[in-house]
């Protein structure tokens, strides 16, 4: 009895795929032979993964099968738009039921001590991974309209295609609205909070302000920036310089009040001036802050900069294209730019969390 | 001695900072409308005094930048001098916004939680899953926004679901972050001597990790509803929407009606300022009632 070890990802797949067997072949262009290697792989997955194995055989079955069976059954999709059975989504099901036994595996049972032996990248580039097959799946063999949900196939054959039309969205978009404004956002926010800091009365007067501000639509100044500025990427940079200022002014102020009095008055003894003060001491304490402000304002930067666009634009820019295209039913073509706008914004905020490692690794949140 | 205090540290300094902007507004107004003012008299052959020309520079109908009581008299105007329910009232397009705001609001702060009481007990979802809700806020979600109304509409849904869609996916974000470290926030301590009395699950659910994290809820809250207002304002723009304060906006910008936007982005403030601080003052007074420090 020991030898056997049940759990309910592996059962569910079992029955799911035994069930699979009632609706073969699964779509028009896969064989009733191609079919059945699939339940066979399935199966023979959900059984051997219910053994007491080793961690690594464990593994090495659950991503065979889960994977093996996901491949056939993305493969069996060509040329079969829209003709999928009930079995072939039951296949599916015990296949993604598989892969989550897989990451329950490789997650640990969650009891103090087993944090669980699988790389903290791996996990969650599974779900991603899994995420992306389903909806494969899930788009192509049920037949969902194209202008409702492309398949991401489909996406990426766009993406490879249409470099340059994304390139010149990229370039409009964040070279020049979304970097000039963060930089100059953030700075000018930078440099207020240092003067403020110095003349208390401005500190006060200027916090409850930027508290309020930073709940208020905001995106809201777009129209206006675009009657100012014209419709180039000025008027963009614009509204991003206006988003970005108040959260890097509240959080540095914030930050500038993190030292203890102790500190403080270490440097007094010290005789050290208010400037001295600021930047041998103040400024590095407020670093947490200062990059927390940073990370926000990286995703408000994006946002501020496309949904600027839907305002009036010239005929580039992600927000352009995003609109425009989604009016003429290329759907294709607006995920490829959200995933751009996706893979974008994700490598700005990691970009900004290393530097902030490098910078703050003094902080505790950091100690091992 | 706080009314004092209350007076010299916040009414005084803030008052000057917003008399400073009000100056610096009007101002603006000024040198912004100068221009287009002076070309028109050359055109019209007129001269006029400078006190006169300053008077015509605040009271253009479309003003490159409108001035504050320009702004002022077409918010009185759109709000008390008609009928709420009318299309050109302000009240209406805000209740507008203000349903799917809220709608949505109700559902992302439910799927939220949901979300984090998942999280905290399955650990397989917290090592898949918790990564990409953290990524998911690196990217715009809003560029999706348009193509959620369109989508939506194309089968069939339309009126104030989408823009509701959109809210929820804009404020489920802080309100399950927030609820995963406030689920997380008792400490060891307190679980172990739950495990001593051999409580459930569900008991150490309901009586320790959710009592533990109305601090966290109610902070995540005021960041998810201010999320929420922008979700619906956006969530307006796409369609054309006839109603609603992104519709204004939108309108107020095919029409150069800097008037009508200064307005609606008014309006949209308030309804912000409300909104927040209605959160607040609800998780003071439940927070109060728990047995926290009254601040």
């Amino acid at each position: 009895m020991s030898v056997f070890r049940p759990n309910w990802q592996a059962l569910m797949s079992l029955l799911a795929s035994l069930y699979s067997l009632t609706a073969l072949p699964f779509t028009e262009s896969m064989s009733a032979a191609s079919s059945l290697t699939v339940v066979a792989i399935l199966l023979a997955g959900a059984l051997v993964s219910m053994l007491q194995l080793s961690f690594a055989v464990q593994t090495a079955v659950l991503t065979l099968s889960s994977f093996g069976a996901a491949a056939l059954l993305i493969a069996g999709l060509t040329d079969a738009f829209g003709t999928a059975t009930a079995g072939y989504f039951a296949a599916l099901i015990a296949a993604w039921l598989l892969g989550w036994r897989l990451v329950t595996v490789l997650s640990g049972d969650g009891s103090r001590g087993s944090e669980g032996r699988g790389s903290t990248l791996i996990v969650p580039a599974l779900f991603g991974i899994w995420v992306v097959i389903l909806w494969e799946c899930i788009v192509r063999g049920a037949g969902v309209p194209f202008v409702l949900l492309p398949p991401p196939s489909a996406i990426g054959l766009r993406i490879t295609t249409s470099t340059s039309i994304l390139a010149a969205d990229f370039k409009q978009t964040v070279l020049k609205a979304v970097l000039f404004g963060y930089v100059v956002g953030s700075l000018t926010g930078f440099l207020v909070a240092i003067l403020a800091d110095r003349f208390r009365f401005l500190a006060s007067g200027l916090l409850p302000i930027g508290n309020m501000v930073s709940a208020l639509p905001m995106i809201g100044i777009a129209p206006i920036m675009v009657i100012w500025f014209g419709f180039d990427w000025q008027s963009k940079a614009a509204v991003v310089i206006v988003m970005t200022f108040f959260p890097m002014l509240v959080n540095t102020l914030a930050g500038l009040t993190a030292t203890s009095e102790m500190e403080r008055d270490l440097m007094r003894t010290y005789g050290a001036t208010h400037w001295q003060v600021l930047l041998k001491l103040r400024l590095q304490a407020a670093m947490p802050f200062i990059f927390n402000a940073l990370k926000i304002n990286s995703t408000l930067a994006l946002i501020g900069a496309i949904v600027a666009e839907f305002f009036g634009t010239p005929i580039v820019g992600m927000g352009f294209r995003i609109s425009t295209e989604v009016g003429r039913m290329n759907l294709d073509m607006v995920w490829a730019e959200i995933a751009m706008a996706a893979i974008v914004g994700s490598l700005f905020y990691g970009a900004l969390a290393l530097l902030e490692r490098a910078v703050t690794f003094w902080h505790p949140s950091y100690r091992r | 001695m706080t009314e004092r205090s209350f007076i010299h540290d916040r009414l005084v300094p803030v008052g000057s900072i917003l008399l400073l902007m009000l100056v610096i507004w009007y101002f603006a107004a000024y040198s912004m409308n100068a221009p287009f003012q002076r070309d028109f008299d050359r055109r019209a052959g007129e001269t006029r005094s400078n006190i006169e020309f300053l008077m015509k520079t605040m009271s253009q109908p479309k003003p490159t930048m409108p001035a504050p009581h320009q702004v002022a008299e077409n918010l009185w105007k759109n709000t008390f001098t008609v009928k709420p329910w009318s299309k050109r009232s302000l009240v209406y397009h805000s209740w507008v916004t203000l349903s799917a705001t809220l709608s949505g609001f109700a559902m992302g702060t439910a799927l939220g939680v949901a979300i984090a009481i998942g999280i905290v007990h399955i650990p397989a979802l917290d090592r898949s899953f918790l990564p990409w809700i953290i990524a998911s806020q690196t990217i715009p979600i809003l560029a999706i926004a348009p193509m959620i109304i369109v989508l939506l509409s194309a089968i069939g849904i339309t009126g104030l679901l989408p823009k509701a869609l959109i809210s929820t996916y804009l404020s489920f974000f802080p309100v399950a972050v927030g609820m995963v470290k406030g689920l997380r926030s008792p400490d060891v301590l307190h679980l172990d001597l739950m495990r001593t009395y051999s409580a459930s699950k569900m008991q150490t659910l309901w009586k320790l990790r959710i009592p533990a994290s109305v601090p966290f809820f109610f902070t995540s809250m005021k960041v998810a509803i201010a999320a929420s207002l922008i979700g619906a304002i956006v969530g307006e723009l796409p369609t054309g929407a006839v109603a609603g304060i992104g519709s204004k906006l939108l309108a107020g910008s095919y029409y150069s009606q800097t008037v009508d936007i200064f307005a609606a982005l008014i309006a949209g403030s308030i309804v912000a300022i409300l909104l927040v601080t209605a959160v607040d003052v609800v998780g003071r007074f439940v927070n109060t009632r728990m047995g926290a420090k009254a601040q």
